[in-house]
């Protein structure tokens, strides 16, 4: 089976390159290259050059989310036979790039790191495990399945605009998460967090965050059960 | 150029479970812990681990460490350390408690429990059943353990260094470790990290085989760095086949999925499993099924078109249960086998997994080396956890849930005992004169590079030897065979060659340097194997068969010993198993059946 493609990838390389430039590859595929992954991993042979990020190539890792075609997702979860004959891959948008397809995510990360991503509670621990219902522990599921790929935020223009003071949907989702934790002591505090114009109220519920999750997760429904909270809290 | 210097109390490198473990508990004890990872924590491949953690908290149905040790000790085939796997045992309930404290989503029973299932190997009463005992967040406790331990040195403010690659150890003229060298990769610099302790916490080398359920960033960097530093590597003829990885994608579906009741069936729809172990049957241990799948293909009752895969068959567990217990099993079915899980069985094959060789190390963490006449001499300075390090909890085969046990187990036991050690107080001792030097000369080589091959080219030469040579069934002839074809390819891999020679984020430079430590990983299995004239766990040789003197090949006389390997020459070294556990009786060698 013989498949040629055209990739158009998103090259800058600050050691040598004045400005990103997108420079145009021609791959013949044999229908080993199942995944996107695949092919750019044999593009890389041509090339060595071409950098990207890529470890668990199952989908559990998130290191290679990137833009194809316009919409972010991750290499190694993207069917080659879902993809047209030209492939463009840019870095995610809205965070600054280190080179090519590597962006530097610290902001992403501060925001993840801004909601206590952590469970607080001060009751001395039981001997064994603290219980918790069957009921309680659903209400975790759709929230602790993230793998922090920056697929949601990145697509989001309103983390585009205020990366610095708007969580984004992985931070929330994730704020949400620990929120919804049956063992968490610190509710409260945790809305005060994001009780602002900015932090959480910058969602205008464009819902690209849902549209781009390669995980199925749902950051907009998680965002509006804290704004609900919020607001009966008030 | 000077190096810019690091000055911490302990350097971890390594992100995974048994290094993030690790510097939860010396955060927490407020040492100066510096944590190096390639990548982002939550990016280390325990992320990708999925059924389960093993612990004997009974909350399904009756368990003590007692069964758990035994199940373990016969998993092992009698090559795991008996005093090790008997403290792995009796902290699991203890560590599995903590994580749960620390914020895990467990899956719950109705009365708010941890929830556990059935697992390969994990028996009550001494082999007489399968009991439920893999702690499990649905199909992704990897994930929920990998981040809670992130959130918790998050926490605990634990200083990362993100996308640091680890390069060499820094030994002193008395052969103390006093720190390591590591490559910035967004900037392409070497800096030395100065520590009164190195913590090699790097995880399997499991990218040395060409078909691997392992992730790309799985190249041994522990291995290579302890094997050029003159530490040998123990047990390294090792290597877990893990029975259900998918049939041409690699990628693994959990042991799980027959804890939750899937099947492994032949072409005739036969489960024949049932033939081969009367008792545990599709549960058996991953060494034992593996060989019954290959069996089975061997013998003509593959599946499909070539006969060249078993089918895993999880359709009469129903939709409700798959999605509950086994969303990702669905996920992984559709994205890499086309094949919903719910309707159809799913084509697998036994595929490397797991090492169960590594660093050699005591049940602190401490690595340990043969030194006048005492197999198990401290180097001081330098611990081991995790798959990169070799306890020996494993021995020959590995039980499921038993190694995100040991990261937790031993990732907890060697900070504390670098707590009780006083480590903070301790001074640190001076780094030697151009203690970087070593590495910059490595990086020197690749940028230098004009002519020479590419590294990939290299690692998947390597890799197909290494499937070929020291795959799920071993023969003599071809092992010896195997040696002097990686012996080869170490020669190649000295010349490498690199066109990106750019200083910014270079992951060609940093795939050259990967090769380097693939290498050794590889050197020492290949060489190790092809010396072991026995069958025992994984370690299946077909010159080595069931014998009235030698029961299913093991011959415990000349061969219940450990291997050492040194990088010097190929050197192998052997240490006596411990049969001794701490408190228990130790459990005399038998026969394996299940």
């Amino acid at each position: 089976m013989s498949d040629k493609r055209i990739f158009e990838i998103y090259r800058y390389d600050p050691d040598k390159d004045a400005k990103p430039r997108m420079q145009t590859f021609e791959i013949e595929l044999d229908g080993s290259e199942r995944m996107l992954l695949d092919a750019l991993m044999k593009l890389k042979k041509q090339d060595d050059s071409i950098s990207f990020r890529r470890s668990c190539r199952e989908g559990v890792c998130g290191s290679d989310a990137m833009n194809i075609n316009g919409k972010n997702g991750l290499a190694c979860l993207t069917n080659m036979l879902t993809l047209p004959q030209k492939v463009t891959l840019r870095p995610l948008p809205g965070l600054p790039v280190v080179r090519d397809l590597i962006v530097d995510m610290s902001q992403f990360f501060k925001q993840y790191h801004s909601i206590k991503p952590y469970i607080v509670n001060e009751t001395p621990p039981p001997e064994k495990e603290r219980l918790q219902s069957q009921e309680d522990r659903e209400e975790l599921n759709g929230l602790y399945e993230c793998i922090l790929c920056a697929c949601c935020s990145t697509s989001c223009p309103s983390f585009w605009w205020n990366p610095d003071k708007f969580v984004g949907p992985a931070g929330l989702l994730a704020a949400y998460r620990f929120i919804a934790d049956s063992r968490d002591q610190v509710k409260e505090e945790r809305l005060e967090n994001l009780e602002d114009p900015y932090r959480l109220f910058r969602c205008h519920t464009i819902m690209n965050c849902v549209d781009v999750c390669p995980k199925g997760l749902n950051p907009t429904k998680a965002i509006g059960k804290i704004k609900e909270m919020l607001v009966k809290r008030a | 150029m000077a190096q810019t210097i690091h000055k911490y109390d302990a350097v971890v490198v390594g992100a995974g479970g048994a290094g993030m473990r690790c510097s939860l508990q010396l955060a927490k004890a407020g040492l100066r812990v510096a944590v190096l990872s390639k990548v982002f924590p939550t990016r280390s491949h325990t992320v990708a681990a999925q059924g389960g953690i093993g612990a004997s908290l009974g909350n399904m149905d009756e368990d003590n460490w007692h069964y758990h040790f035994y199940d373990t000790v016969k998993g092992s085939d009698w090559l795991g350390d008996q005093d090790a796997i008997e403290f792995m045992c009796r902290e699991a309930p203890k560590v599995v408690y903590e994580l749960e404290h620390m914020g895990m989503p467990f899956d719950r029973n109705p009365d708010g429990t941890i929830y556990q299932r059935p697992f390969g190997g994990h028996s009550a009463k001494y082999g007489e059943k399968p009991v439920p005992r893999a702690c499990a967040a649905a199909d992704r406790t990897g994930h929920a353990m990998l981040h809670t331990l992130y959130q918790n040195n998050v926490r605990n403010k634990t200083q990362f260094f993100v996308e640091w690659m680890a390069l060499d150890l820094i030994r002193d003229s008395e052969g103390d470790v006093v720190g390591v060298t590591a490559l910035e990769m967004e900037t392409g610099e070497v800096a030395i990290f100065h520590a009164k302790c190195v913590l090699l916490a790097t995880g399997g080398a499991g990218r040395i085989f060409a078909a691997s359920t392992n992730a790309f960033i799985n190249t041994g960097d522990g291995l290579g760095m302890a094997a050029r530093a003159g530490i040998p590597l123990e047990d390294m003829e090792f290597w877990q086949f893990h029975p259900t990885g998918v049939h041409n994608a690699g990628v693994l579906l959990t042991e799980g999925c027959r804890g939750e009741g899937a099947i492994l069936r032949n072409k005739n729809g036969e489960r024949f499993m049932e033939r081969y172990a009367p008792k545990l049957k599709d549960l058996a241990p991953r060494d034992f099924v593996s060989r019954c799948m290959d069996q089975e293909i061997k013998e003509g009752r593959g599946c499909g078109p070539n006969g060249d895969y078993i089918a895993l068959d999880l359709t009469h567990l129903g939709g409700e249960t798959i999605m509950k217990r086994l969303p990702s099993v669905h996920e992984i079915g559709k994205n890499f086998a086309n094949v919903d899980v719910i309707k159809e069985p799913i084509p697998v094959v036994p595929t490397i997994h797991y090492q169960m060789g590594g660093v050699p190390t005591n049940i602190h963490g401490q690595v340990v080396v043969p030194k006048n006449g005492n197999p198990n001499t401290i180097i001081n300075g330098l611990y081991a956890i995790g798959e990169a390090s070799c306890v020996s909890v494993h021995g020959a085969n590995r039980l499921g849930t038993n190694s995100l046990l040991d990261l937790l187990v031993f990732g907890r036991a060697a900070g504390n005992h670098l707590v009780e050690t006083a480590l903070g107080s301790k001074a640190h001792k001076p780094l030697p004169a151009n203690a970087a030097d070593y590495s910059l000369s490595r990086i020197a080589v690749l940028d230098n590079s004009t002519s020479g091959e590419y590294p990939q080219d290299v690692a998947n030469d390597l890799r197909k030897t290494m499937q070929l040579h020291a795959g799920v069934f071993r023969t003599q002839a071809s092992m010896d065979e195997g040696v002097k074809k990686v012996v080869a390819i170490d020669e190649r891999a000295k010349h490498l060659s690199l066109k990106d020679k750019s200083k910014i984020f270079n992951t060609a430079r940093v795939e050259a340097l990967e090769v380097a430590n693939l290498m050794e990983a590889a050197k020492a299995t290949m060489v190790s194997a092809a010396a072991r004239k026995e069958s025992r766990g994984a370690h299946t040789v077909d010159d080595y068969g069931d014998t009235v003197e030698h029961p299913l090949g093991r011959n415990d006389q000349e061969w219940m010993k450990h291997t050492l390997w040194y990088t010097e020459g190929n050197r192998l070294d052997y240490k006596p198993v411990n049969l001794k556990p701490l408190t228990v009786e130790s459990i005399p060698p038998v026969k394996r059946t299940f």
